[in-house]
């Protein structure tokens, strides 16, 4: 049975058994939380089925967050990419508009999935659902990528932080693009190593990004990073599939995460005390909403 | 830590610790009244006193108090649906002196006049420490199925619980017990390893002292 205290670790065991991480994942789950296997994978369907419903919830013109600072982004980029104006063309575009729905719709209360944090959760919808719908792919091959995306986050988790508080935005949006890296090699039949190395290049790319939310809300810049975090997430797979190589392996790109989040100020973990959050206008906006 | 810790909760927005774990600690306030409340009053310390309003964690607070879970699409007008319901809720920022950032303390009235107080943290990711119930300390995370029994300070009372609980099958995991003064009202908190029906706990309020029991389902 694996265990999730390496990434070398599990994606040994696949390779060996010629099979994928996400095989492995969900029996080693259904052994331990003691149900079938049907009964953990119908929970990730359920799962996946509130992430769909995120992403249609979240293009409106008119969402707006609690605060009243953001909303209608998603909405915006909808409209460039159905008239073909965005550069990148219909597929990094639609990706685009997933991210930014699923993180407007967390801001403006509504349902979402922490993947693996509210703050990042528009990144693995996003990357999942667009490389789905993109390639034709069954929703099946999707949900089974939600368990390759879990194993990585356990692994992140343990050795590292999932938390912008204890790791900076690095450990949110890092980890969250890090799982949606190497769920998009699974989808696209890549091997174990190179979701390996997927999730390696994901987070060099996001490491030393401090969480610094304007007025404490999960809002600026956290819904653009989610944007920011599928768009590494496809350039992570997309440098993996090709074969390309991760110099520094993933098990240590996430104890270099975890020494980098520690160095951190703790101004630069979600206190709201540096970066955006104390910019002149990062200031104007937090009086604006809690008073001066 | 299983892979629902990683991809989940499914939960309204926008912050595990602000939203949920609020929604949370509400709805164990709401369970120890038992019974729908009338008037609600919320004291927020720390982080909860600064950004209650752009986290609407007073909204999350108000629909736990209401019952719903985390997950509940109403969250976001559950203070309309509080004036709908006859709730009278009020809010204000309080400093707790040790308090976690994220402390609420609410004090409830029910139909009946029955009162009850509780004193919640939310601890990140949406997990939540309960610390203390009508002024007396507890620990109670939810994560486990968990008694809130109040009772009388009085011998042989945790005896005819613990020994009640055996008699079912149910293994205790945690055991922890406060009280205001010698031989006045006393609270017993248990985490137990197995699922209980609400007609046990109706048999269990039965025995000698026991004032009420709530039991709370893992969240």
């Amino acid at each position: 049975m694996i265990n999730y205290l390496s990434i070398s670790g599990f994606v040994q065991a696949a390779t060996l058994q010629n099979c994928r991480i996400s095989d492995l994942v969900l029996e080693q789950q259904a052994s331990q939380l003691e149900q079938t296997q049907q009964q953990v994978y119908q929970t990730m369907e359920e799962s996946f089925h509130v992430m769909q419903q995120a992403v249609l919830d979240g293009v409106y013109p008119d969402l707006r967050s609690t605060s009243g600072l953001t909303g209608g982004a998603a909405f915006q980029m909808k409209c460039a990419v159905d008239e073909g104006k965005n550069i990148c063309g219909p597929f990094f575009g639609s990706a685009m508009v997933k991210a930014l729905a699923v993180s407007e719709l967390n801001a403006a209360m509504g349902k979402i999935v922490a993947a693996p944090t509210a703050g990042s959760c528009g990144i693995l919808p996003a990357a999942v659902l667009t490389m789905m719908e993109q390639h034709h792919l069954p929703e099946d091959t999707a949900i089974r990528a939600l368990f390759t995306a879990s194993a990585i986050g356990m692994v992140i988790a343990q050795n590292a932080s999932i938390s912008g508080a204890e790791g900076g935005c690095q450990a949110e949006c890092g980890s969250a693009s890090a799982m949606a890296a190497g769920a998009l090699v699974e989808m696209a039949g890549g091997s174990p190593q190179q979701v390996s190395h997927a999730c390696a290049i994901a987070l060099k790319n996001i490491l030393g990004l401090v969480c610094d939310p304007v007025a404490g809300l999960v809002e600026i810049p956290c819904i653009k990073r989610n944007a920011m975090g599928t768009a590494n997430a496809f350039v992570a797979a997309e440098l993996a599939l090709a074969g390309i190589q991760s110099a520094i392996p993933a098990d240590e790109v996430i104890i270099a995460m975890k020494r980098v989040g520690d160095a951190m100020p703790s101004s630069l973990r979600e206190t709201a005390e540096g970066g955006l959050a104390q910019t002149p206008t990062g200031r104007k906006l937090q009086a604006q909403i809690f008073g001066g | 830590m299983n892979v629902f810790d990683i991809i989940g909760p499914v939960m309204i927005g926008p912050s595990s610790s602000h939203t949920a774990g609020a929604v949370r600690i509400g709805r164990i306030a709401g369970a120890l009244l038992g019974e729908p409340a009338v008037s609600a009053q919320v004291g927020l310390h720390g982080s909860f006193a600064k950004t209650y309003k752009g986290h609407g964690t007073d909204k999350a607070l108000a629909a736990g108090i209401m019952g719903m879970l985390p997950s509940d699409g109403r969250i976001r007008h559950s203070l309309d649906l509080a004036e709908e319901k006859g709730l009278d809720i009020s809010f204000q920022e309080v400093f707790i002196d040790g308090a976690h950032p994220n402390t609420a303390q609410i004090t409830l009235c029910g139909k009946s006049g029955k009162t009850i107080s509780v004193e919640g943290a939310s601890v990140g990711g949406g997990n939540i420490r309960i610390c203390k119930v009508n002024g007396m300390e507890v620990e109670i995370s939810g994560e486990s199925t968990t008694f809130i029994i109040l009772h009388n300070d009085t011998p042989g009372c945790i005896a005819a619980v613990t020994r009640f609980l055996a008699q079912q099958n149910i293994n205790i995991g945690s055991f922890r017990l406060s009280r205001r003064q010698k031989g006045g009202l006393a609270v017993m908190t248990l985490e137990v390893d197995s699922p209980v029906t609400a007609s046990l706990n109706q048999a269990l309020e039965q025995l000698p002292n026991i004032i009420s029991s709530t039991v709370l389902a893992p969240q």
